[in-house]
């Protein structure tokens, strides 16, 4: 059966998801990427446009174009999520976003922020852009479009059962990205002894 | 004849980014298999239930639409040589907008996108001049984040093939998932610096699971292939079985003081199809 969690996030919820633990969200998820974490966190209380703990965030820059009027998702992968480990404490620590959706995984930081704020980092697989798109019912909004522009804007999407979205960092200290690098390292060893 | 040249490398554009060559869906089918964790088996089914969309829909498998990249086999006796370079740079301004693909050339200096994914030397065209009249344009859309895993190491020529064998597993270890494995690995030996970058590159033109005509460096990819499938990063960097989907060598004769060895690594969304063109004017698109 499909695990699917429903927006506005509880946070009761997610501080029991664990890692290798798999989902689906249906409700609203918001795009950010580098200079959206900057111009969030440069902005006063009253200025920001929307409640980031209540949706699921994304680290994505889509594709995406006009037709008749309305903006159309093409294409909507993650983007490599380690590029936004300078804001992301403080972004969790202010604004309480509580899944965090990329590729790649994150670092010591971010797993200090999860474990402090009951959040989790989740995995949406790389290049599933398509599958995505096929997910995102509207594009309920854009703020900051004409600033940032269209990869950096933050873009709120309406999604029907978007995902699956793998925990791969989780509330209790857990990280699959920490555990593999480790096994990887090891793997590395004995190959190159064997050569 | 150049304007149904223009149409089917619009249409080998499309179906090149709209899903993966058929190698490349078997060895991912094969991969999912495999899996027996639900992190790894969970990335595989989105990464085939993707491409399953991609098809059906006619939709980009991946936003990062690539950098225009062709190779061109012109052959000695082909009319109208003067018009290909010209003919392949509209085919991409009208994919952008008809496709559509996702703006990928910027201006290095100023940081402008030109926003139609061309500008100066882009699209990035290869040139090979070959015997007959025919024209074979091979499509390859390549994405920013497995370029930018592109690694090129200029080996101690004394290391030898053990050396060649220990940095492509340290770079491949090094590179984790953020390639988007399960990757394919283009390798480039010897030559000098840029001869063995193009090498690697080129060698993904070479079908998934087709080995190199020479036995012995059919064999060197056998090996790697299954040393780095045993160095557990998996699909996407969560652990597994499968690695990469396939490795693909090719090689120059190199000067006695260096070793180049390149890697150029291809993200799973491996986007290729070919536009040939006979001596009649004919064109097809091939997948």
């Amino acid at each position: 059966m499909k695990k699917v969690l429903e927006t506005p996030i509880d946070p009761e919820e997610v501080k029991e998801l664990r890692v290798g633990d798999a989902f689906y969200i249906t409700g609203t998820i918001f795009t950010a990427r580098d200079a959206a974490h900057e111009k969030l966190l440069e902005l006063d209380d009253e200025e920001v446009p929307f409640d980031p703990s209540k949706y699921a965030m994304f680290h994505c820059g889509p594709a995406i174009h006009k037709v008749d009027g309305e903006w159309e998702v093409v294409s909507a992968g993650p983007t490599t999520s380690i590029r936004m480990e300078i804001f992301e404490d403080d972004f969790i620590e202010r604004f309480g976003t509580r899944i965090i959706i990329g590729k790649g995984g994150m670092a010591e930081r971010t797993l200090k922020a999860l474990e402090k704020h009951g959040a989790v980092y989740v995995q949406y697989t790389g290049g599933a852009g398509a599958l995505m798109a096929n997910a995102i019912q509207e594009v309920e909004d854009v703020y900051f479009l004409d600033e940032l522009g269209v990869p950096e804007a933050f873009w709120m999407f309406r999604v029907e059962e978007a995902g699956p979205f793998l925990v791969t960092m989780d509330s209790a200290g857990n990280s699959i990205h920490a555990d593999v690098a480790e096994e990887i390292d090891k793997n590395l060893t004995r190959l190159k002894e064997e050569l | 004849m150049n304007g149904e040249l223009e149409d089917e490398l619009v249409e080998g554009i499309r179906k090149a980014v709209t899903s993966v060559t058929p190698g490349t869906k078997q060895r991912l089918n094969e991969a999912k298999e495999k899996e027996e964790k639900d992190g790894p088996k969970v990335q595989m089914e989105a990464i085939l239930e993707n491409i399953e969309v991609g098809e059906k829909e006619s939709r980009p498998i991946c936003q990062d639409t690539g950098t225009p990249t062709f190779f061109v086999k012109v052959g000695y006796d082909y009319g109208d040589k003067e018009k290909i370079k010209d003919t392949i740079t509209k085919a991409v301004r009208r994919a952008t907008e008809e496709v559509p693909l996702r703006p990928n050339a910027v201006d290095p200096i100023s940081d402008e996108n030109s926003d139609d994914n061309t500008g100066r030397f882009i699209p990035a065209i290869h040139w090979e001049l070959v015997e007959g009249d025919e024209l074979e344009i091979h499509v390859m859309p390549k994405g920013g984040g497995s370029e930018n895993m592109s690694k090129l190491v200029m080996m101690t020529p004394g290391r030898g093939l053990k050396g060649v064998k220990e940095t492509v597993l340290e770079h491949v270890a090094e590179m984790e998932g953020k390639a988007c494995a399960p990757t394919i690995i283009g390798i480039g030996l010897g030559g000098g610096a840029d001869l063995a970058l193009e090498l690697a590159k080129k060698a993904h033109l070479r079908p998934i699971g087709e080995r190199h005509p020479e036995e012995r460096i059919a064999e060197l990819e056998e090996e790697l292939l299954d040393k780095i499938n045993q160095l557990g990063v998996g699909p996407m960097g969560v652990g597994g079985e499968t690695t990469s989907l396939d490795v693909k060598i090719e090689y120059a004769h190199r000067h006695p003081a260096s070793y180049p060895v390149a890697i150029v690594p291809q993200c799973w969304a491996n986007r290729q199809t070919k536009v040939v063109q006979n001596a009649q004017g004919n064109v097809e698109v091939i997948e």
